[in-house]
């Protein structure tokens, strides 16, 4: 299904959705959005997992389990966040990142 | 004959002190005082029993009477050779201290039922007496010079505490922080003499000490430091701690001002037992000092001649009743330093150390009867002074009676126990240093004199005008008195040279006429000039302390010694070595650590905005922070 595409390929891609993961993440104020270029980061990783495991020891399954492991570990931040972010809009009336600076000096 | 019993003579009284300390409180303040009494009582029959049982059934084998070590365990071992016991041992002279300490004790527990009736922390009283009493006797059973040393300062910490029972004076707070200052620095000498004696003996136990085998001392007697040997320092210092406890010149300044204190506690702690402790601790250590360390041994001598001289002289001109039973007590119990000190070793040799514990017998009981007398005195008239007494006779019978037995005893008038134990001392003296012996004669004259001015001016006199009659103590005040007189009037029948000597083999003695009579002759003048003085109301004695002039007002002040140590205290230790002190610790030792704090919290102050609160800032930072690492890794590390 995918011989023929270089694994450099496949890690340019990996490389770009990460990079726009950490820049979403420095740059966005909604804390939404900011959750989401997290899930861009872990899906990054996920792509290398993959990659690695496809093209250097096809005859192995680590890459797949760890992938896996990360999804999971994904999806519960995913809804420990959700319940922060709500929580914090609750009391805060917002969701804008600049505005939540309770937890400085 | 076993004596484990006598584990109980220990333990009753610290039971009572930790029933009446714990739970004291709760009790009515009379059932404290039986409870506390009742121990005693025990203790008390139980003391005797032991003595009897030791001194007339088991006690001596073969003419010689044995140390019996009832009791012995270890409690800290450093070493193989050096541990730390707890025991009781039993030999005549721990014998016949525990006798003295029950007894005295007893009756002072049973007299305070009524001189501190009514007394805040009534309890409290009895918990310290108890505890007191405890360490007192723990001290003279020691099987070792380092329990000895630990009942020792439980001894000072229970003066202290008994000193300022009344704590809301500040005189009597005063009075109890400068017993416990000089008795501790004295104890402090004691503890480096104790180092000093087991570093070259490698033993603390008295047996080992004062046994026959001298071959321990062989280190000890060769080291030496600054001209005297390490064994003759070992002495003096031992000697230090004694002279503190016991309040001997230069450091005798904190047993007038104990009598701050309750008076039962002054008759118990400041004039019966735990004075002597130092002549005890003499006595126990005699064959360290006479063998190893003879002039350690004259100095005792000379420190106790003086003492006795310089206290007599400061008491003829005191006002404070108890003051001058405090100075007579100093001056008796220099006597009986001096004894020890003239004392030789063995059969007739050891006069002065069966004279010295004969002494300290009879002083007990006389000067224990004087302040339980004096006390009765201040429980009539609520005064210390004795301008506001006189022609007390007429109030208080019972009183006066034993009060006059007492003087007479201490007076040294033939066949009460005073004069046998005064005139062996005397014997010792002639015996070996006829200036030492001058000294005590004179001593003698002046002790009667200023005996019978006391006397004369609390009974006789013109009569003053009080503010309530006097009226005679209840009966648990005047039955501890015929008690304690009795004991004054027979206590110097008792075969003492064939019970206590310094060898522990008995010996015999007899009066020595050519001594006794002249120092009754004394005793007498002493007696026929205080009471021309002071019989009727008289201005002669004021004529003649007026012409004495500034020698009367010397001595009146106690010889400036006070005020010499707070000179020496205040002006230049305080100012030479305190303040550099206190200055180096605040400013270096302080300054130091505030620095420390200082910076750390200034430079917080200076960085803490770099927790900002803001996520995208805390990304940013490690996403930076994590591509520099890569590269440092990729590029400079391999």
């Amino acid at each position: 299904m995918i011989e023929g595409i270089p694994m450099q390929h496949l890690l340019i891609v990996s490389l770009f959705m990460f990079f726009a993961g950490v820049c979403g993440f420095i740059i966005r104020k909604n804390m939404i959005t900011i959750l989401m270029s997290v899930e861009l980061i872990l899906n990054a990783v996920n792509i290398n997992l993959l990659v690695f495991n496809k093209y250097l020891f096809p005859e192995q399954l680590q890459g797949h389990f760890f992938a896996l492991f990360v999804m999971g570990i994904a999806a519960a931040e995913a809804a420990v966040a959700i319940a922060l972010i709500i929580n914090i809009y609750r009391r805060l009336n917002s969701i804008n990142v600049e505005e939540v600076t309770e937890m400085k000096y | 004959m076993s004596f484990q019993y006598t584990i109980l003579i220990l333990l009753i009284p610290l039971a009572c002190f930790l029933i009446n300390g714990l739970v004291g409180m709760k009790f009515k303040p009379l059932l404290s005082g039986i409870l506390g009494t009742a121990g005693l009582g025990i203790i008390w029959l139980l003391s005797l029993f032991t003595a009897y049982t030791y001194f007339f059934q088991v006690g001596q084998v073969n003419g010689e009477f044995q140390k019996i070590v009832v009791i012995n365990a270890e409690w800290l071992r450093f070493t193989d050779k050096l541990h730390i016991d707890m025991g009781i041992l039993l030999d005549p002279i721990s014998v016949m201290m525990l006798v003295v300490i029950t007894t005295v004790s007893f009756m002072v527990h049973l007299y305070s039922i009524g001189y501190m009736h009514g007394e805040r922390g009534f309890q409290r009283f009895y918990a310290f007496l108890a505890l007191f009493t405890f360490s007192m006797l723990g001290l003279v059973v020691a099987t070792n010079i380092f329990q000895m040393y630990v009942f020792w300062e439980l001894v000072g910490v229970s003066s202290f505490l008994l000193i300022g029972f009344y704590y809301d004076r500040p005189s009597a707070v005063a009075a109890s922080k400068k017993a416990f200052i000089v008795t501790r620095f004295a104890d402090l000498g004691f503890l480096i003499g104790i180092l000093v004696l087991s570093y070259f003996t490698g033993t603390f136990d008295f047996i080992a000490l004062t046994g026959s085998d001298q071959s321990i001392f062989a280190s000890g007697a060769a080291a030496s430091f600054m001209g005297l040997s390490a064994l003759t320092w070992a002495a003096l210092l031992i000697f230090m701690g004694g002279a503190g406890k016991s309040a001997m010149f230069p450091l005798h300044i904190w047993l007038p001002d104990a009598m701050e204190g309750p008076t039962p506690v002054s008759a118990l702690i400041h004039a019966a037992t735990m004075v002597v402790a130092g002549v005890f601790l003499v006595a126990r250590m005699f064959p360290v000092f006479f063998f190893q360390a003879p002039a350690a041994l004259e100095l005792v001598a000379y420190v106790g001649g003086f003492t006795s001289l310089f206290a007599a002289i400061i008491a003829c001109t005191q006002f404070d009743i108890k003051r001058v039973l405090a100075f007579s007590t100093l001056s008796q119990i220099g006597y009986m330093m001096l004894a020890l000190g003239v004392s030789g070793y063995g059969g007739h040799e050891g006069l002065g150390y069966m004279a010295a514990l004969f002494h300290l017998f009879t002083h007990a009981m006389f000067k224990a009867l004087l302040f339980l007398g004096a006390g009765s005195v201040i429980h009539a008239v609520h005064s210390n002074v004795m301008q506001e007494m006189g022609g007390l006779r007429k109030y208080l019978p019972v009183t006066h009676l034993t009060f006059l037995i007492a003087c007479l005893t201490i007076a040294g008038v033939p066949f009460l126990s005073g004069f046998f134990s005064k005139d062996e001392i005397l014997v010792a003296a002639w015996q070996s240093n006829k200036f030492l012996f001058a000294v005590e004669f004179l001593v003698a004259g002046i002790t009667a004199f200023y005996m019978f001015r006391l006397y004369f001016n609390i009974f006789w006199g013109k009569e003053k005008t009080y503010a309530h009659p006097p009226h005679e103590s209840p009966l648990t005040m005047t039955i501890p008195l015929v008690l304690l007189a009795l004991g004054s009037i027979f206590a110097g029948y008792l075969p003492f040279s064939e019970l206590i000597s310094s060898d522990y083999k008995p010996f015999e003695t007899t009066l020595h006429l050519s001594v006794a009579i002249p120092s009754v002759l004394i005793g007498l003048a002493g007696i026929g000039l205080a009471m021309l003085f002071y019989r009727r109301e008289s201005t002669l004695p004021d004529r003649i302390a007026a012409s004495l002039g500034s020698f009367y007002k010397v001595v009146l002040n106690k010889f400036y010694i006070d005020e010499l140590y707070l000179f020496v205290t205040r002006k230049i230790i305080f100012n030479y070595i305190s303040r550099p002190i206190a200055w180096f610790d605040r400013h270096i030792v302080d300054g130091t650590m505030n620095g420390i704090g200082w910076v750390t919290e200034t430079s917080s102050q200076k960085i803490k905005g770099l927790q900002s609160g803001r996520i995208s800032q805390y990304g940013f930072v490690f996403a930076i922070a994590a591509v520099g690492l890569a590269l440092v890794f990729i590029y400079f590390i391999n």
